[in-house]
């Protein structure tokens, strides 16, 4: 027992917190985008699903890491595309088509790595963790938060130029001002379908850099069902942070902090709970956290309504 | 004075799928006037200006704006030929700040907003300029109706225009706010801009403008000077036929107290305090009317009255008998009839048919049903009956109510709760949505209500509905009552003041 209070067992935790967050940062930082723009995607589980095999089948194709992340974005806004083109344009209910989308990633995945990568079993090279100078050096917090990949490093990026965008920038006021009042915007002169298009395709883009990591920076492998929830998460997260893109930066933190405890307490031979109890954990504090927050204001209010022009 | 017009819409043509809105419609605006569009509920004025401005595309017909054909296939269009539209509904995004809302849309859409205070300078300067008392920090969902509307006047000032149409501007505002609204439309044109000004009331018309132009059924049927009208002639032209301005009025004394509230005070959905503690008595024979801006706390007084709304402290009896918190059936079942301000939310059930609607409060009693089984012949006949008391507009009565248009809906609703036979009638916002020969209908049966001696609370936002048939009227702000007033329109100012909530202000002489 002595050993879970130690430096090094909580710089390990706050390392693999981090890490274990990443994915959801960044899927929770494009919902974000997504939801102030009045579009709640729920196939954001799928998304990064598809994110995730693009990314791995690329790499493994290549051997070329930033090109595996790369096809992990742009297999996640392809399937934005779908997602967008059925809720945006042809105004079909978004909770449905968004579970529609999850079907079909969970489904499209599986069938195509069990056709081409299955019998292989061959796992990839990825992204190996980049030790930033003396700053790593520093007891607790060099192994804390300096020894990670370039991918856990750039959410930090990644949630700073997300609030900079979203509250700094034309596009990002008009964006958050779709999902409150589109007809202002749309007598304003700019184009409610453009700008929910577009919160679509960072989302869904996004999703996609997220489940990406999950095979290029975190395991080397593809598996079904990879993404194990983390797109449900997300969701949640977004509901947590209040719709900011700094607080589901740090929300997802804690999410991390969740699944990197549960991995720890496993490894924990002092620890007699079964460890099926610890790995409900961050599911468990999923529906607490939406229970507790139940009701309370600040969603944008067009949220999951589609826009009619008169 | 040049030949050519400002504006001229030629003889524009306009319909959404069955309905046609705009039949060749044909119009002329001189540059530097008020030009009134006046004209009933659906009789096509608003869409006419939407096209004006860029947000409907017409079907047929041209727009010549200073000399120009313009054909406006989006806002942005309009914006740019320095065309402004303060919209009945507010374009104005309720969380973000005035000086945001005011650049929403502006500049190219990759900009980085840095120069923020240049504009909240310039909005301060305009605001000073036309003494609108705007903030440009303010968040806009805590302002008031009336400073919202600045806000949006503004906003179009901000975007600079040469032509700026308000539609149905003084619906939401007091008449204080309203002779300001006026008179700011005055130093507008000074200022050299050309005002359009839509509105269905005739004194306010009458007063500001230079010219009208009366449209029904989607066409201008007439345009005037407004030195050679009159009201009477307007109405006329308006609805199509001779309009009784006053309704007259049987004067019998009221008989027993029907409803009684005392002290009643209650939150809105949002928790905050909306009535603080009502007291009031209508008695059998009379009509109460209450005044009051909208959001002083009618909505959830009258929500309170019929159980829709949790009662925090108070008691509410009706003949007698405490019915305080009750549920709304139980309420209903005590010969209390309610005439709802959202008639969408709480007064129908959009798909269901005029008969389904006809019986929603009484679907399980005789002779509607029995046995558990609904009578479609009994059920059929009544709304029938009713259909043809109320010349209520419709196919027959199988018909989804969602067909009708909104004051036909209105006044199968005012038919239902009359049917009920009750003994009070809470009504809110009598007229919402209706046209003036409708209006005259049901506030003539309303009248007839009175006079079989029936109890009615009459909550309205429009004055001349309060005028017209209450018998006294009591002054509703910020969840209190403030004052009691006869129907007189000579202390029209007092009750101004009182909206307003001035309470201490000296009566005027008379």
């Amino acid at each position: 027992m002595d050993d879970m209070i130690s430096l090094t067992f909580l710089a390990a935790l706050a390392s693999a917190a981090w890490r274990l967050a990443t994915p959801l940062i960044f899927a929770s930082i494009g919902e974000v985008f997504s939801e102030r723009a009045g579009v709640l995607n729920i196939g954001l589980e799928g998304t990064m699903l598809v994110g995730a095999f693009c990314g791995f089948a690329a790499a493994a194709a290549t051997g070329n890491i930033p090109l595996g992340l790369l096809a992990g974005v742009a297999g996640g806004m392809l399937f934005g595309l779908v997602f967008a083109f059925f809720t945006i344009t042809i105004k079909a209910d978004q909770i449905v088509v968004g579970a529609a989308l999850n079907l079909l990633g969970m489904g499209l995945t599986a069938f195509l790595f069990r056709t081409y990568y299955v019998s292989t079993g061959k796992g990839i090279e990825i992204a190996q963790p980049v030790h930033i100078p003396w700053l790593s050096d520093l007891p607790f917090l060099g192994e804390a938060f300096f020894r990670q990949n370039l991918i856990v490093y750039s959410t930090v990026l990644v949630a700073i130029l997300a609030a900079l965008v979203l509250y700094r920038t034309s596009f990002g006021l008009t964006l958050r001002a779709v999902g409150e009042h589109p007809k202002a915007v749309d007598v304003a002169g700019r184009s409610v379908v453009g700008y929910r298009y577009a919160a679509v395709l960072v989302g869904t883009g996004l999703a996609g850099l997220g489940g990406a990591f999950l095979t290029l920076g975190h395991s080397n492998q593809f598996v079904e069902g990879i993404t194990s929830g983390r797109g449900f998460i997300a969701l949640a997260v977004v509901v947590f942070a209040r719709w900011s893109p700094i607080g589901a930066f740090f929300v997802s933190l804690l999410f991390g902090l969740f699944y990197a405890l549960q991995l720890m307490l496993q490894a924990q031979a002092s620890i007699v709970v079964p460890y099926q109890v610890l790995q409900a954990l961050p599911y468990i504090m999923t529906i607490v956290t939406l229970v507790a927050l139940r009701g309370k204001g600040a969603a944008p209010s067009k949220l999951g309504q589609p826009y009619e022009m008169r | 004075m040049s030949t050519k017009p400002f504006l001229r819409i030629d003889n524009i043509r306009k319909r959404f799928g069955p309905i046609i809105a705009s039949d060749g419609v044909s119009l002329e605006i001189e540059e530097g006037e008020i030009h009134s569009l006046l004209g009933e509920n659906g009789a096509g004025k608003s869409v006419l200006m939407s096209m004006i401005c860029g947000m409907v595309r017409p079907d047929e017909g041209d727009i010549v704006y200073k000399g120009q054909s313009v054909r406006f296939t989006s806002p942005r269009d309009a914006i740019r030929e320095r065309i402004g539209m303060v919209h009945q509904h507010f374009m104005l995004v309720p969380n973000l700040t005035v000086a945001e809302n005011y650049i929403l849309g502006q500049g190219s859409a990759l900009s980085v907003i840095s120069n923020m205070t240049t504009v909240h300078r310039k909005i301060r300067a305009l605001s000073e300029r036309y003494a609108l008392d705007v903030r440009p920090e303010a968040i806009v969902e805590d302002l008031s109706v009336g400073e919202q509307q600045r806000v949006e006047i503004l906003k179009v000032l901000f975007h600079g225009i040469d032509l700026l149409i308000l539609d149905e501007p003084t619906a939401v505002l007091t008449p204080q706010e309203t002779d300001r609204l006026l008179s700011l439309m005055g130093d507008l044109v000074k200022d050299g801009k050309t005002v359009v000004f839509i509105s269905h009331k005739l004194d306010e018309v009458m007063r500001v403008s230079n010219r009208i132009s009366v449209m029904r059924d989607g066409r201008v049927v007439n345009t005037v000077k407004v030195g050679e009208t009159n009201a009477r002639e307007l109405a006329r032209m308006m609805v199509g036929r001779d309009v009784r301005m006053e309704l007259p009025r049987s004067p019998k004394p009221p008989g027993r107290i029907v409803l009684s509230v005392e002290n009643l005070t209650c939150r809105a959905e949002t928790g905050l305090p909306a009535v603080r503690g009502v007291s009031l008595d209508v008695r059998a024979g009379e009509i109460v009317g209450i005044a009051g801006v909208s959001g002083n706390g009618q909505t959830e007084l009258s929500l309170a009255l019929s159980g829709l709304l949790p009662v925090d402290s108070g008691r509410v009896i009706l003949n007698g008998n405490d019915i305080t918190g009750h549920d709304p059936a139980k309420i209903n079942a005590r010969r209390f009839s309610h005439i709802p301000e959202d008639r969408h939310k709480h007064g129908i059930v959009l798909p269901l048919s005029l008969s389904e609607n006809t019986i929603l409060q009484r679907y399980n009693q005789k002779p509607f049903a029995t046995g558990g089984m609904l009578n479609r012949r009994v059920i059929g006949e009544h709304t029938r009956d009713l259909i043809k008391r109320f010349r209520v507009r419709s196919r027959d009565e199988n018909q989804p109510i969602a067909a009708l248009s909104g004051g036909n809906q209105q006044k199968l609703v005012v038919a239902r709760e009359l049917a009920r036979d009750p003994d009070f009638i809470l009504v809110n916002q009598l007229a919402r949505g209706i046209d003036i020969g409708a209006m005259e209908f049901v506030m003539e049966e309303m009248l007839r209500q009175r006079d079989s001696g029936r109890a009615i609370l009459l909550i309205s936002t429009e004055l001349e509905e309060l005028f017209a048939i209450c018998d006294r009227i009591l002054v509703m702000f910020h969840g209190e009552i403030l004052g009691e007033l006869p129907p007189d329109r000579a202390r029209l100012d007092e009750l101004g003041l009182l909206m307003a909530g001035n309470k201490d202000q000296p009566a005027l002489a008379g």
